[in-house]
C-alpha cells in the first residue's frame, strides 16, 4: 500500500490516528495477538516456553480450533486448564491425547517431519532469522551464558514453518550472531533448496515493533507490517542491519476486543506474559 | 535416601538425576550437597534448579547437558558465576541439543557405540562440542547425520511414583527419559513416593517403566521432588522456583539457603517437616482419576 521509497511519513500518521483510536493494549498483547492469527488453520504446533505458550492457547480459542499443542516435554494434544509457567507443568499431561518419552517426541514426531510449525526465539537473530541462544560474547569465556539449544537446533532444521516471537533491539537483531545454535536461511536460496530438510526455516518473525515475512529469492527477512504508532524509522533504529521493506507494506491490524478479553480474562488473568 | 547415597554415588562420578521438570528428584540432590560429595560430572538435560545448588554447594566439576535454565524463570545464576567468572572456579561444559542428549542416553541404554540424528546441520554447536562428529550414511542414499557418543552414568537417581521392593518402577505424566538414563547407568537408584506390593505393579505392567532388574538401590521418601513435582501427588512449587531466582544471585544467600534448608537438617523428613503441613496440603492436586483397562484373565 506504501512503498517505502515513497517515504514513510503518510503511513506513520495514519499508524499514529489509529493508535489513539484503538483500545489501549501492551506490546506483549500486540505480540500475543499478531502470532495467534499467523496459526490460521495449522494442525499442529510445537510450543515453546513464554509468549508461545499463551499465542497457541489463544490461536486455539480463535483462529485454529484444531490446533493440536505439541510439547517437547513429550505431550501431544495438550489441553491445559491452567496456562503452564514452564513447559513441563502437570496441566499437560492431564487431559493429553497422548505422553510419549522424548525420544518418542523428538524422532518419532519431529524428526520424522509431523511438526507443522514450531515456535522460537532467542537472545539474537540475524537477517536470515539464524538464532543465538548459547552466548553472549566468547564461548569459552562468554559475557553472558544463555540456556543453549534445548531443542531448537533440531526443531529449526524438522518443523516445517518456523515463528519467531522477539522484543527487538540493536542488541538482539544482529549483523553477526556470537553463536549460531539454530540455523535459518543461509544466505543462498539454491543451497538451502539443496538442503533436503523436512523445514523450511523461518517464515514469520514477529516483535513489539513489527512483523516479517522472508524474501523468497534471498531467504532475507523483510519488513512486511508495523504496528500502529510505528514508524520505518523506529523499526530501522532497533536493528542492525538495514531491513529489506515489503512493496507492500501494511499496518499491523489491531487486536479486537474479543482477542483481548481471552487474553485478559481466560488466558493471563495474572499478566504474566502481558505486562 | 543416606544409605543410597553414601554406597552409590562416589567422588569423581558421573551422575544423572533425570526427570523433565516432572520426578526431579531434589532429595537425592540434597543428599548429595550434605554428604559433601566432590568433583562429579553432572549429567541431565535440564540442569534446573536442582544443579544449581549442587553446583553453588560445589559437588560438581564438569556439567554435561542441553538446556541450561530456571525453567519459565531465567538464568541459573550459581552455574553462571562458576561459566562467567570463574567464581569460585571454572566449571567444564559438554553441551548438546535435547535429542542429542536423550540419544546419548539411548545409545547407552542399548550397548551402541554411537546414536545418528538429523541435527546439527549448519550450527556452531558441533563446533564446541567435538563428540559431535558428522558421518555419511553407509546405504544408497548416503545421507548425513550427526553422530553422539553413548552416555553411561556411573549413576543415574530417577523418581517415580511407585515401585515394589524389587525397585519395578511405574511413572505417569511427563516421562522425560527416566528409562533411557536408567537403563544407561551402571548403578541405579529409585526414589519413590510410595513403596507398593508386587501385585500392585502386576496389575497394570504397561505402566512399569524401569524394572527392578537394573536398580540398585529404593527409597521411599514422600515428597522428594518439591520443588519439582509428582503427577497426581504433588504440584509443581512455581513460587519456589521464582524465589530461587533471588536466593542465587548472591553467593552468601545461597550459602545460606544450604545450610538453612540442607546442611541443618539431618534428612528429607526433616524438609518436609520444615515446610510444614499446610505448604503441602496448598500443592495437593484434585484427583483426575484413569479408567481402567481390562488386561483379561488368561488361565
Amino acid at each position: 500500500m506504501n512503498h517505502p521509497e515513497g517515504g514513510s511519513g503518510g503511513l506513520t500518521q495514519r499508524a499514529a490516528d489509529a493508535a489513539s483510536e484503538a483500545p489501549q493494549h501492551s506490546k506483549n498483547e500486540f505480540m500475543i495477538v499478531a502470532s495467534a492469527r499467523l496459526l490460521a488453520g495449522v494442525r499442529n504446533c510445537f510450543v515453546g516456553v513464554g509468549l508461545p505458550n499463551i499465542v497457541c492457547n489463544l490461536a486455539q480459542r480463535t483462529v485454529a480450533p484444531e490446533l493440536q499443542l505439541v510439547y517437547e516435554s513429550g505431550v501431544f494434544g495438550a489441553r491445559p486448564r491452567r496456562l503452564p509457567l514452564s513447559i513441563g507443568d502437570p496441566t499437560l499431561a492431564t487431559g493429553s491425547t497422548a505422553v510419549t518419552s522424548m525420544f518418542e517426541l523428538f524422532a518419532f514426531y519431529l524428526q520424522a517431519g509431523l511438526i507443522d510449525v514450531a515456535f522460537l526465539g532467542g537472545a539474537q537473530i540475524d537477517r536470515y532469522g539464524n538464532l543465538n541462544t548459547t552466548v553472549i560474547g566468547d564461548y569459552a569465556r562468554p559475557k553472558v551464558r544463555l540456556p543453549g539449544s534445548g531443542g531448537a537446533c533440531e526443531i529449526a532444521i524438522h518443523a516445517r514453518k518456523i515463528l519467531v516471537i522477539m522484543r527487538q533491539a540493536q542488541r538482539s537483531f544482529v549483523e553477526r550472531l556470537h553463536f549460531r545454535t539454530s540455523p535459518g536461511h543461509s544466505g543462498d536460496p539454491a543451497h538451502d533448496r539443496a538442503r533436503g530438510w523436512s523445514g523450511s526455516g523461518p517464515t514469520n518473525v514477529v516483535t513489539d515493533l513489527a512483523t516479517y515475512g522472508f524474501d523468497d529469492e534471498t531467504g532475507e527477512m523483510t519488513l512486511a507490517t508495523l504496528h500502529p504508532g510505528v514508524s520505518i524509522d523506529d523499526v530501522r533504529e532497533s536493528m542492525g542491519w538495514e531491513p529489506r521493506v515489503s512493496h507492500d507494506l501494511v499496518e499491523t491490524p489491531a487486536p479486537t476486543d474479543e482477542e483481548l478479553r481471552l487474553v485478559r480474562e481466560e488466558l493471563d488473568p495474572q499478566g504474566m506474559y502481558t505486562k | 535416601m543416606r544409605d543410597a547415597v553414601a554406597d552409590l554415588v562416589r567422588d569423581g562420578d558421573t551422575v544423572a538425576i533425570e526427570g523433565f521438570t516432572h520426578l526431579i528428584c531434589f532429595a537425592a540432590g540434597h543428599e548429595i550437597i550434605r554428604q559433601r560429595k566432590r568433583d562429579l560430572t553432572l549429567a541431565r538435560m535440564t540442569p534446573d534448579v536442582i544443579y544449581d545448588q549442587m553446583i553453588g554447594a560445589g559437588v560438581a566439576r564438569k556439567l554435561i547437558f542441553s538446556w541450561l535454565g530456571n525453567p519459565g524463570v531465567g538464568s541459573l545464576h550459581a552455574v553462571r558465576r562458576r561459566v562467567e567468572d570463574h567464581d569460585p572456579a571454572p566449571l567444564e561444559l559438554e553441551e548438546y541439543s535435547h535429542f542429542g542428549m536423550v540419544c546419548r542416553y539411548v545409545a547407552g541404554a542399548s550397548n551402541l557405540p554411537f546414536f545418528p540424528i538429523r541435527s546439527y546441520f549448519e550450527s556452531d554447536i558441533p563446533t564446541v562440542n567435538p563428540r559431535i562428529v558428522p558421518m555419511t550414511s553407509p546405504y544408497e542414499d548416503g545421507a548425513e547425520v550427526y553422530v553422539v557418543p553413548p552416555l553411561r552414568p556411573d549413576v543415574t537417581i530417577v523418581h517415580a511414583q511407585r515401585a515394589d521392593e524389587q525397585g519395578n518402577a511405574q511413572i505417569w505424566g511427563l516421562l522425560g527419559c527416566q528409562k533411557e538414563a536408567a537403563f544407561a547407568a551402571d548403578r541405579v537408584i529409585v526414589v519413590v513416593e510410595e513403596l507398593v506390593d508386587g501385585d500392585v505393579i502386576r496389575r497394570d505392567p504397561n505402566r512399569t517403566v524401569i524394572p527392578g532388574i537394573v536398580v540398585d538401590a529404593v527409597v521411599e521418601e514422600p515428597f522428594a521432588c518439591h520443588p519439582s513435582f509428582t503427577q497426581g501427588y504433588y504440584d509443581r512449587d512455581n513460587a519456589f522456583y521464582l524465589a530461587w531466582d533471588t536466593i542465587a544471585r548472591e553467593q552468601e544467600t545461597l550459602d545460606a539457603w544450604l545450610r538453612e534448608w540442607v546442611h541443618d537438617l539431618g534428612s528429607h523428613r526433616d524438609y518436609v517437616e520444615k515446610w510444614g503441613t499446610a505448604h503441602w496440603m496448598s500443592l495437593k492436586p484434585e484427583p483426575a482419576m484413569s479408567g481402567e483397562v481390562d488386561y483379561g484373565t488368561y488361565a
